[in-house]
């Protein structure tokens, strides 16, 4: 025990050796997590035959932009692009209205009640009626083949509401709350003059989950809408992407050929489809840290 | 479901409210704001959650669409539709590809983001651990369709794995339509997706770790891989049960919209699942509701009863429950 004053040993050999297999191996994770995504961006700007052969892995091969332009032709996928915007915001929006006022109060100690609503929103994380009487619920309150089939259910998710109560109750300190009813703030000016300016992050994180569900989201839409001008660009994308690898009839040629065609379209897709969504992850990333997450964990 | 309603120590709260009762009404009429503010949100889950509950009775009926949930006319059938899917010739591989789905995806998802959030906790630069970090949740973010559609573009038959061998002289094979695939892709292709975002939970609490607790362990002279595992590991042990729990009781209900857009005629015997099922026997071709209803609730109630079981081995082995 006499060597425990020279202790901070900071790099043996073992710990070296350590940190290098660490770093080898996250390096490897993070390849195995870029290579797919770099490889459909090389693939989408490269010569569709090169594509084919086989030729294309670390590099694009004989650049071209054809794909982009064939894309700017097809008319569906803007207007699923267009729809699936208006879905989007009018989900965010909505949501927003929704969540955040309720997480407001179930964090509150003075609402009355309180006990029983937390158990009404619990019970349905657990168990829930299924599919079918889902659908006939919305039936019967007359959804189907409207927008608002897509976007109602969508407005909240009981996940998000506990994890802005959270936030509220780990960042608005009480002694704020009754400095302000002190000063004659009533509830409402409370929550809308003191909390909500304080509480960006949460707002910010929120309007990011909804926002990415609902822009992902394809199966309400495949059950509910019928009119393929309401599609949203997921369901357009499914005929795109999916749709056609299990057809195999036809010749030899045609079928190549087709595939030719048809794979650069759904290389240049995805890339179009999936931008806007990863260019906003990187901005509201920083506000993970401002505790959200940690929150949700004593959700 | 009486056990849930039980409240978890984590979610219930101290119900401080006042009381007596003239204070009662005095509390409910200086915070009826705050009821005003939740009522949004209670009226969104009693339409889509629990009116369908409600709705699971028709699983009970000789039901037609347009029918109503009580009339003079519905024709109560007990469990005719239950017995009716125990005898189906689709029960056992419908249980069984479930099963062995949830609890492969399980057996490789679950320890995998635990050990990349050690490991990254346990990196020696911060600022590349945290690019890392934004590089591993990336994949959260694109949707299922495009997922699949990723898939098909690697694994189709003029995909690139097929154009690499193909240039090598190998035949093409088409893996959508090889049922043997179907679990691999599923499984793997659901991980290069979520280890990064089911990590972030574990980092939180790993950043929570008392930097104390490492400086007397490098003071008695532990190397970085003891301390992450004799420091870190058992730091994280209580969200690990919690997310356990959490996971087990959803083990039958996960990735139907996933298995359905990946499903071709050809691995549909492997990737035909309860959920898949209870979508095409309600919603596709001639509908039957009643028997899909049917189909679902048994599937929600497998459900129930294993996170009742999760739950309650592990308060026996454990300080942790969520309930």
């Amino acid at each position: 025990m006499a060597t425990k004053k020279s202790a901070p040993i900071k790099n043996t050999t073992g710990d070296k050796v350590f940190y290098i297999i660490n770093a080898l191996f996250l390096g490897l994770m993070a390849l195995i997590v870029l290579y797919p995504l770099y490889f459909i961006v090389i693939a989408s700007i490269s010569d569709p035959d090169a594509v084919l052969a086989g030729k294309v892995i670390l590099y694009p091969v004989q650049i071209t932009f054809s794909g982009f332009q064939k894309i700017l032709e097809r008319t569906d996928i803007w207007r699923g692009y267009l729809n699936t915007i208006i879905y989007t915001v009018l989900t965010v929006v909505l949501a927003l209205i929704v969540t955040v006022p309720a997480g407001w109060a179930l964090s509150r100690k003075t609402t009355p009640g309180k006990k029983a609503l937390m158990i009404y929103f619990i019970i349905p994380m657990f168990f829930g009626g299924g599919l079918i009487p889902f659908y006939n619920v919305m039936s019967s309150l007359g959804l189907v083949n409207t927008m608002w089939a897509v976007i109602l259910p969508s407005i909240l998710s009981v996940w998000n509401l506990f994890m802005t109560k959270t936030f509220f109750e780990s960042s608005i300190p009480d002694g704020l709350v009754e400095a302000a009813k002190i000063d004659g703030a009533g509830e409402y000016g409370l929550f809308f003059t003191i909390v909500l300016p304080l509480s960006k992050a949460i707002l910010a994180v929120m309007a990011l989950y909804y926002a990415i569900g609902q822009w992902n989201s394809y199966f309400n839409a495949m059950i509910f809408l019928q009119d393929e001008t309401m599609y949203p660009l997921q369901l357009v994308l499914k005929e795109i992407l999916i749709a056609s690898e299990s057809t195999t009839g036809g010749s030899g040629e045609t079928i190549l050929e087709q595939y030719r065609l048809a794979n650069q379209i759904k290389y240049v897709s995805v890339i179009v489809s999936s931008v806007p969504v990863l260019m906003l992850y990187p901005f509201v990333q920083k506000y993970f840290s401002q505790g959200v997450m940690i929150g949700s964990l004593k959700g | 479901m009486e056990k849930v309603k039980a409240g978890s120590p984590a979610l219930s709260v101290p119900a401080k409210a006042a009381k007596k009762p003239g204070k009662t009404l005095k509390a409910l009429r200086e915070n009826h704001p705050l009821l005003i503010m939740v009522f949004p949100a209670v009226l969104v889950v009693f339409l889509f959650n629990y009116l369908p509950i409600y709705g699971v009775l028709i699983a009970f009926q000789d039901f037609m669409p347009g029918d109503k949930i009580f009339s003079d006319t519905t024709i109560w059938i007990g469990f005719q539709n239950f017995t009716r899917f125990f005898t189906d010739v689709q029960f056992w591989p419908l249980m069984k590809n479930t099963f062995l789905l949830c609890i492969i995806g399980f057996v490789i998802g679950f320890p995998l983001p635990i050990i990349i959030s050690l490991m990254l906790n346990s990196m020696k630069g911060k600022r590349t651990a945290k690019i890392l970090q934004t590089i591993f949740n990336g994949p959260h973010f694109i949707s299922l369709v495009v997922l699949v559609g990723m898939l098909t573009l690697f694994f189709g038959r003029y995909g690139l794995v097929n154009n690499i061998a193909a240039g090598m002289g190998f035949d093409r094979v088409s893996y959508f339509l090889e049922s043997s695939a179907f679990r691999p892709l599923y499984i793997l292709s659901s991980n290069w997706q979520d280890f990064g975002w089911s990590a972030i939970i574990y980092i939180a609490a790993l950043s929570n770790v008392d930097p104390g607790q490492h400086e007397a362990a490098i003071l008695d002279g532990a190397t970085r891989f003891q301390r992450m595992l004799h420091v870190d590991l058992p730091a994280i042990l209580p969200m690990v049960s919690v997310m356990l729990i959490m996971s087990i009781g959803g083990l039958m209900g996960v990735g139907y919209e996933k298995a359905l857009l990946m499903q071709t005629d050809g691995n549909l015997g492997v990737s035909e699942l309860i959920a898949t099922y209870v979508y095409k026997q309600g919603l596709t071709g001639i509908p039957n509701q009643s028997y899909a209803t049917a189909i679902g609730l048994f599937n929600s109630i497998i459900n129930v009863v294993l996170l009742i079981i999760a739950n309650t081995t592990s308060k026996k082995f454990s300080e942790t429950s969520l309930w």
